[in-house]
């Protein structure tokens, strides 16, 4: 067997662990094991790199992988697991910045005029490609780690102008093929770069998420033009892969959120909310707030109290302390149940992994569907730190920017508790009705200390 | 390169897309997250394509090109693979089926409301 074929042969185990390990993380009980087979998959393939005839520079390729290993490790490590999904468009960011770096310098490297047509278009896809999710990727993290405003960001004729630089991308890409204007493939570059940036400004609040898996997609076809300029089978295996499965799960996510996708990338979520909530909102209406030692006796002599954990909770820490109040509670016979929205946290699943990192057992966490028939039974509906998933404007108001969520029936329960830090609105930027309702109570501070000091006052009854 | 191999590259492309649409058919939204992340770090195999760029470079520009891809490349496989790892993690503990000294513990508290 020649060293070729080994390669090879090689590459087809990689691809068959990549796609094992896309269908084990469909599934609760194989997710863990898809992960390692996927990791395993991949150590193989970039083994298996180092025995290629004619590679050189060894010691640098060790060294830069050194370099990266040694930042990704700790960064991954470390992270609070509330700052995931910012860590995953990090991640993303940089291999669609590796995709276009890869198609670039195989392009810059080719004898002017020497490349094939169908060879030019593939730099032009993994270059426009990866340095849009590269340049997407930034912005979505500096909206989600609040290094800039989450909110969506628009100017007059946004969609004209992003539908300007499309075309002139396009066209300077025809340009490059049937011309010997290679420098116009710099120019591409900076266009894309720019095209990623204003593509993701519009996109704000919670739908974030939805758009990082989508960056996610194209990151993958980016790694696929890249293996078409290499004549790498397991880049275009696996980049393909990525991108499809990636393209259906964004689908899936947005569907979960009740939206389509062409709604959350060129609605600019958002823009009306001045419209409709600013007016009324604000400081002129009243509302109930209450201290912990009210909310400690609502809580402790109801039947049936269902927690809505949303972001606030995540933020403050407070997985541990909500447990606490959930044991406490349940001492004293109170039924406990966690009613998760889909999109609770910052994206979906999100709230699942901090609640169980809390250990709280599995059969009290309810999905939406699961958890919306009980709230009509339920004496107190405790809102920790969530918003928008509870505002019934995504079901009366035609007008609200989230019509047409699905929410959770928080509204349907006897009495309401919200857990705030402030008036200020949730992540979407509306005001929520809810916090009006004369059977809302509010709890104003940090989540963790409004918890600690609704169990001491617990306790103390 | 010739005619043939672009063509089964294509071949390649087009069957891959219809498994990978196929092999995430039916998820569930909570593991939404971790399949978006552990395709973000499949898709780091774009370091393999970052070797062989600097692996073989020639001049200065290509290295530069190729070291800043290996680095980015690895950040996005290693950092891929080990933030997908940790989201896991939690859901083994979710998971009660099996019945050992550690899981029992945490499902104790759910039937009889734990000693606090």
């Amino acid at each position: 067997m020649s060293l070729g074929t080994g390669i090879r042969l090689a590459d087809l185990i990689a691809a068959i662990c990549f796609v094992l390990a896309l269908r084990g993380l469909t599934g609760p009980k194989t997710a863990r094991y898809g992960n390692l087979l996927g990791a395993g998959g991949m150590t193989l393939a970039i083994a298996i790199t180092f025995a290629t005839n004619g590679l050189t520079h060894f010691l640098l390729i060790v060294g830069a992988m050194a370099i990266g290993t040694v930042i990704a490790v700790p960064a991954a490590r470390l992270v609070k697991m509330t700052a995931m999904p910012q860590m995953v468009a990090a991640f993303n960011g940089v291999g669609g910045g590796a995709a276009a770096l890869i198609a670039l310098a195989t392009f810059l490297r080719a004898p002017a005029g020497s490349l094939a047509v169908y060879e030019v278009v593939e730099v032009l896809l993994g270059v426009v490609i990866g340095c849009v999710s590269f340049s997407g990727s930034c912005i979505a993290f500096a909206k989600l780690q609040e290094i800039m405003t989450g909110r969506p960001v628009t100017y007059p004729g946004q969609q004209v102008w992003n539908g300007i630089v499309g075309v002139a991308i396009l066209g300077l890409g025809v340009t490059v093929c049937v011309s010997s204007f290679n420098w116009l493939v710099a120019i591409v570059l900076v266009l894309a770069l720019a095209f990623g940036v204003a593509f993701v400004l519009p996109v704000g609040g919670a739908d974030v998420p939805v758009l990082i898996s989508l960056l996610n997609s194209f990151t993958g076809l980016a790694v696929a033009a890249s293996g078409f300029v290499l004549h790498s089978v397991v880049l275009v295996v696996a980049g393909t892969l990525v991108g499809a499965s990636g393209t259906l799960l964004t689908q899936m996510m947005s569907r979960a959120m009740g939206r389509s996708l062409p709604n959350i990338l060129f609605s600019a979520f958002g823009s009306v909310i001045t419209a409709t909530g600013g007016a009324e909102g604000d400081t002129t209406r009243s509302v109930r707030s209450a201290s912990a030692e009210d909310v400690a006796i609502l809580l402790a002599y109801a039947n049936k109290v269902i927690v809505v954990p949303g972001y606030g909770l995540a933020v403050a820490q407070a997985q541990h302390t909500i447990r606490e109040l959930a044991d406490l509670l349940e001492s004293r016979g109170v039924q406990v149940i966690y009613a998760i929205h889909p999109v609770a946290g910052r994206m979906p699943g999100h709230m699942n992994v901090l609640l169980a990192e809390a250990n709280v057992p599995y059969e009290q966490l309810k999905e939406m569907d699961e958890a919306n028939p009980e709230f009509q039974s339920a004496d107190v509906a405790l809102v920790v730190g969530a918003n928008d998933v509870v505002n019934p404007a995504a079901k009366n108001n035609p007008d609200s920017p989230i019509y047409g969520m699905p929410i959770l029936a928080v509204d349907e329960a006897r009495n309401i508790v919200f857990m705030k830090r402030s008036m200020r609105p949730g992540f979407a930027g509306i005001d929520n009705e809810l916090l009006f309702d004369p059977k809302t109570t509010l709890l104003f501070g940090d989540a963790k200390d409004s918890l600690t000091k609704v169990v001491a006052a617990i306790k103390a009854l | 390169m010739n005619g043939g191999d672009i063509l089964s590259l294509i071949t390649v492309f087009v069957l891959a897309a219809f498994v990978g649409f196929e092999v995430i058919a039916k998820v569930p939204s909570t593991l939404h997250t971790p399949l978006m992340s552990g395709t973000n770090a499949i898709h780091g195999v774009v370091l393999v394509g970052a070797m062989l760029v600097l692996g073989t470079a020639s001049g200065t520009s290509q290295m530069v090109l190729g070291f800043v891809a290996v680095v980015l490349a690895t950040l996005n496989v290693v950092g891929g693979f080990v933030v997908t790892d940790r989201m896991l993690e939690m859901f083994k503990v979710r998971k009660p089926p099996k019945v050992s000294a550690e899981s029992v513990s945490a499902v104790a508290p759910s039937t009889e409301g734990g000693p606090k």
